[in-house]
């Protein structure tokens, strides 16, 4: 792998850049792996990225329909926090948080993870007292979140209208290592780590079958490109996981529903923070181009379109210009949709399953992109070992059958 | 925004409907004999299918009746409304639906 420094930069440009390689190999797909992942998103990639660095299985492929970092990870509104209510979920989210710190490093690739705060408004009663409980279970669990009154709102995030609005702001939780990072970087990044390290990312290849043998564990994977062997399969494909995890004939607690963004167009920096709010339904954070990225909210129904109706940009919209005034004259550029994959409790699987050689990491619904890293990384763990790291043994499949949900309200900053 | 045909009341926008979820699941008559594997099904298993789905929906800002309704969930096309209680229609989703 060429790596990638300041004084590569320098070297290559009295070369007038013509030295780079590309980033990743484009290989054929072997006829057999040790383990194949379906889905190359950042979760996927991440979970092949960490088999080879933690685990020394190399002779991984990641498979994927489309191009890599083309569903959700390219769709998502970037945002990485850790101020989960639950021991469970903050312990998830918190190791990916971690591991977010030293990404770039650890990859050698810039994600430009820049902890710029993550601000929830609280606009009544209810709302102060949710956060508070937050802030202190939270405490008790070593995530960093912290209460601000409505003044030190304002002055953490001065374009905020306070006061003026149906719904006034009476205070806020602040996470201050959360913030956002590159989603696209994301993906290339461990796409990039992964590939020198021998993993073959295998794109326009679609998985049509699981194979299983006659004791029931899974042989390999029928794909566009042929039928490719495996000793285990780990399945992480966000919203098509239903589809695909019916080709093992297993049925899962799971409803696809399409999630809406939107960005504006760029302009010089005006928003300082991430800035959440699940009274009036407003997201909005500031991307490294200029252009503010707005969350919307999850369509009623479940669908696989990628792309949902008006009213429900509109209504987050209507929330934005009353939150920040200035925003009124800021024209939308594109807004598109991606499919989330929801569970029961709103907290994600990452577990084995019942037939022997299959993992499945699912159910992360409108918040899987803060976890990218973790996810992968216990992911990795539980197929290397076939069994889960003590991380993610709570979030196993078998919960909804034992009544071990992890009812994680916080999971979605803004209802959905 | 989707247009709805209610069985009742006609062509609505989608806004003057609640989505109910999944139809046809049938509450067990007799929970306590199920296994905890089965409940669960009941409660929690979808069918999440991409492609022809059957789902209720509410006419809440309407006539507030539940009614089935059968929709592609790739092109969100609903092939055909019917009311509460009646069989699934036995069409496939190649049979164009209402655009």
């Amino acid at each position: 792998m060429q790596k990638f420094s300041g004084f590569e930069l320098f070297r290559r440009a009295l070369g007038g850049h013509k030295s780079w390689q590309p980033q990743w190999r484009n290989p054929e797909p072997k006829a057999e792996y040790d383990v194949v992942i379906v889905g190359a998103g950042g979760h996927g990639l991440a979970a092949a990225y960490y088999l080879a660095k933690e685990h020394g299985i190399t002779n991984v492929a990641v498979i994927e329909r489309g191009w890599l970092g083309g569903g959700n990870t390219g769709r998502n509104t970037t945002i990485v926090r850790s101020n989960y209510l639950f021991d469970e979920s903050a312990a998830l989210y918190e190791h990916a948080v971690k591991l977010w710190e030293g990404l770039s490093q650890d990859i050698n690739y810039n994600v430009m993870y820049s902890a710029r705060g993550v601000l929830m408004l609280a606009h009544n009663h209810h709302d102060e007292i949710s956060f508070k409980r937050h802030v202190h279970a939270n405490r008790l669990n070593g995530v960093d979140n912290e209460w601000l009154t409505a003044e030190q709102v304002k002055e953490f995030c001065p374009p905020l209208n306070i006061k003026s609005m149906r719904y006034p702001i009476i205070g806020g939780a602040l996470q201050r290592r959360g913030g956002t990072a590159r989603h696209d970087a994301v993906a290339w990044g461990f796409a990039r780590a992964a590939d020198s390290r021998g993993v073959d990312i295998i794109q326009n290849c679609e998985v049509t079958g699981i194979r299983r043998g006659p004791s029931g564990a899974v042989e390999g994977v029928e794909t566009s490109r042929g039928f490719i062997r495996a000793k285990k399969v780990g399945v992480s494909a966000a919203g098509h996981t239903s589809v695909v995890m019916a080709m093992a004939g297993l049925r899962m607690p799971l409803e696809s529903f399409p999630l809406q963004a939107l960005v504006s167009e760029p302009v010089k920096p005006a928003f300082p923070t991430v800035v959440m709010s699940n009274t009036i339904h407003a997201y909005i954070s500031q991307s490294d181009k200029g252009e503010m990225v707005i969350g919307a909210g999850t369509d009623a129904y479940t669908s696989y379109s990628q792309r949902g109706a008006l009213h429900i940009t509109a209504h987050t919209l209507d929330a934005i210009c009353e939150l920040v005034p200035q925003f009124r004259r800021l024209r939308m550029l594109r807004n598109w949709g991606g499919i989330v994959d929801v569970t029961p409790d709103r907290s994600p699987i990452i577990a084995k399953t019942p037939v022997p050689g299959l993992y499945v990491n699912c159910g992360w619904g409108t918040g899987g992109f803060k976890a990218t890293p973790g996810s992968g990384h216990v992911f990795a763990h539980t197929i290397a070992k076939d069994a889960p790291h003590a991380i993610n043994a709570p979030f196993t499949l078998e919960r909804f059958r034992d009544g071990f949900l992890i009812d994680e309200a916080a999971a979605a900053a803004v209802a959905h | 925004m989707l247009i709805i045909t209610c069985p009742w009341c006609g062509a609505r926008p989608e806004v003057e409907f609640r989505y109910g979820g999944e139809a046809h699941i049938a509450r067990p008559a007799d929970p306590s004999a199920l296994t905890d594997a089965e409940w669960a099904d009941f409660l929690y298993n979808r069918t999440n299918p991409k492609g022809l789905h059957a789902e209720r929906w509410r006419h809440i800002h309407g006539c507030g009746r539940y009614f089935n309704a059968l929709r592609d969930t790739v092109s969100d096309f609903f092939v055909t409304t019917y009311k509460a209680g009646e069989k699934r229609p036995d069409i496939d989703a190649s049979s164009g639906g209402s655009k």
